[in-house]
């Protein structure tokens, strides 16, 4: 098996068995970011703290990517021959954040609002080095 | 009665939105002379001028073509409020009492597809362009997914917004896209994202729009049909609201800043919702019209179904909704789009639409557009 390198540094723990997102809390207002930075849009304050976000969420809403994007910038599959369209969609994660992720379902009849999601990495691309670039998404919960 | 320090639209301008060999600067030019035309004066009679592009260079360039006169030029990028911004700062430079006489001007040229976005550019992280997450159409799929769900809004809904969209483009001989298309024809064209299909989306285009604007106690002097502005208004967007490219959102809710732009314009003007006869609404796709009408206060949320169902939003209805085609059959040069409304809604006020004109001597009308990042811009004109 393929070596496999995140997408970019910083974005979920890595490696792992297990990946969790990476974000920030505000320690002044408790709310949260992803991915992590340093200022708190709610309360315009500069005091976060590095969190691990939750793995499992519920989707609350969704689209299907159904034409490949434009490259640069994606860097997975854009031979119309072969793309597979993709889900992308909003997880809420109770009592932090809904966070935008690619998800592994990709059809009108998989994907329900409210439906239990979980943190999974996707396989985007082989880079030069031969290794495979994964991002985070979520998919169905066990 | 305008009191001396409003504004008045004493002259207007637009070219063709039809693909072309035009660059995207040919057409701000050509909609400058237009419009100065159209207000019976030449360049040099220009005391300022606000220009917008996105993607077709800096506008004041323009004057090496237009004239040398000297003039204040200022550029103005503001996302997809550049037009609207650009026509703010033109009200408000008369309003201040600084010129007497000016120009707003709006033009642009996309390459052909959905809009390459630079996420490293825009703050948004290199790897959210590699991992296919920075296209706009998958925000307003995913808006819209959510509205449909809350709201019961229909696909038959959506079909019959996109099918008036052609049907009045088709009447505009400056649209793009002057085909009729059924309920149908939108509705099975390819899927893009979900649930929106390729003809329930306006493409990147190619246009210009300019308008000469003047203080309102001078308008007779240049033209018998003055229309005042009563309201010109730029929103960004507050905590908790859900816009396009948005890596996270908050568990907090706000309404956006199309609601909060369209309060502050009608408090302005000092009217409200039911006065408007006419509305250009930011129809990138045909959800975005349809949530639209609500954000902007002209029916409850869910209502639509119904409105469209009974025709209220077509040109013959109760609030005729893009009467030029809207984005859908004119396309979006982003630096052009918000004036293009104000445009259009100059014609219907002054009774120049021609076969598209709306009936029963209209005498308000309301422009809104709404874009990345999280920005809106309302008008209000009246005659």
């Amino acid at each position: 098996m393929a070596n496999q390198v995140p997408v970019e540094e910083g974005l979920f723990t890595w490696p792992s068995d297990s990946p969790r997102l990476l974000g920030s809390r505000c320690v002044d207002c408790g709310n949260h970011m992803f991915p992590r930075q340093d200022d708190c849009p709610k309360c315009a304050g500069n005091n976060t703290q590095d969190v691990e976000l939750k793995n499992k969420g519920t989707l609350w809403t969704w689209t299907i990517q159904g034409y490949p994007p434009k490259s640069p910038p994606y860097v997975g599959d854009v031979d119309p021959k072969t793309f597979e369209p993709f889900g992308v969609g909003y997880v809420e994660l109770e009592d932090e954040l809904k966070v935008e992720a690619r998800l592994t379902l990709n059809t009108p009849e998989q994907l329900k609002i409210g439906m239990d999601l979980e943190l999974v990495m996707i396989p985007l691309c082989t880079n030069k080095d031969g290794d495979e670039v994964v991002t985070f998404g979520f998919g169905p919960a066990d | 009665m305008a009191s001396s320090d409003d504004v008045a639209i004493v002259g207007i301008g637009i070219t063709s939105f039809a693909r072309s060999e035009k660059s995207g600067m040919d057409h701000g030019v050509d909609a400058v002379r237009k419009a100065v035309a159209d207000a019976g004066v030449g360049w040099e009679d220009m005391q300022f001028a606000f220009g917008g592009s996105s993607a077709a260079g800096a506008p004041d360039t323009m004057v090496s073509r237009l004239g040398l006169t000297g003039l204040q030029f200022i550029n103005v990028a503001n996302g997809c409020a550049t037009g609207g911004s650009a026509l703010f700062s033109a009200v408000n430079a008369i309003k201040a009492g600084m010129y007497d006489l000016g120009i707003a001007i709006g033009f642009d040229k996309h390459e052909r597809g959905a809009f390459r976005i630079n996420s490293k550019n825009s703050g948004l992280g290199q790897w959210y362009g590699e991992t296919g997450m920075a296209l706009t159409t998958q925000f307003f799929g995913m808006k819209l997914n959510r509205y449909m769900h809350d709201y019961g809004i229909t696909e038959d809904t959506l079909g019959k917004v996109g099918a008036k969209a052609f049907r009045n483009g088709a009447m505009n001989d400056n649209a793009w896209r002057r085909q009729e298309l059924s309920e149908g024809q939108v509705k099975e064209s390819a899927m893009l994202s979900y649930p929106l299909t390729q003809y329930m989306f306006c493409s990147p285009g190619e246009g210009g729009v300019a308008l000469v604007l003047c203080r309102a106690d001078k308008a007779h002097k240049y033209t018998d049909t003055p229309i005042y502005l009563n309201a010109a208004v730029v929103r960004s967007r507050r905590f908790g609201s859900f816009e396009v490219f948005s890596r996270h959102l908050a568990p907090e809710w706000s309404a956006g800043p199309t609601v909060d732009a369209s309060k502050a314009a009608f408090e302005m003007a000092g009217m409200g919702p039911a006065d408007m006869d006419i509305a250009q609404l930011q129809d990138t796709e045909v959800g975005a019209e349809i949530m639209h009408m609500a954000e902007n206060g002209f029916c409850e949320h869910g209502e639509q179904e119904r409105m469209i169902a009974m025709g209220e939003t077509e040109i013959s209805g109760r609030l005729p909704v893009n009467t030029d085609g809207g984005c859908l059959a004119n396309g979006e040069p982003v630096g052009a789009s918000g004036l293009r409304q104000v445009y259009e809604n100059v014609l219907q006020l002054r009774g120049d639409a021609g076969q598209r004109q709306v009936q029963g001597d209209p005498k308000t009308a309301y422009t809104h557009v709404y874009g990345a990042p999280g920005i809106s811009g309302v008008t209000i004109l009246s005659r």
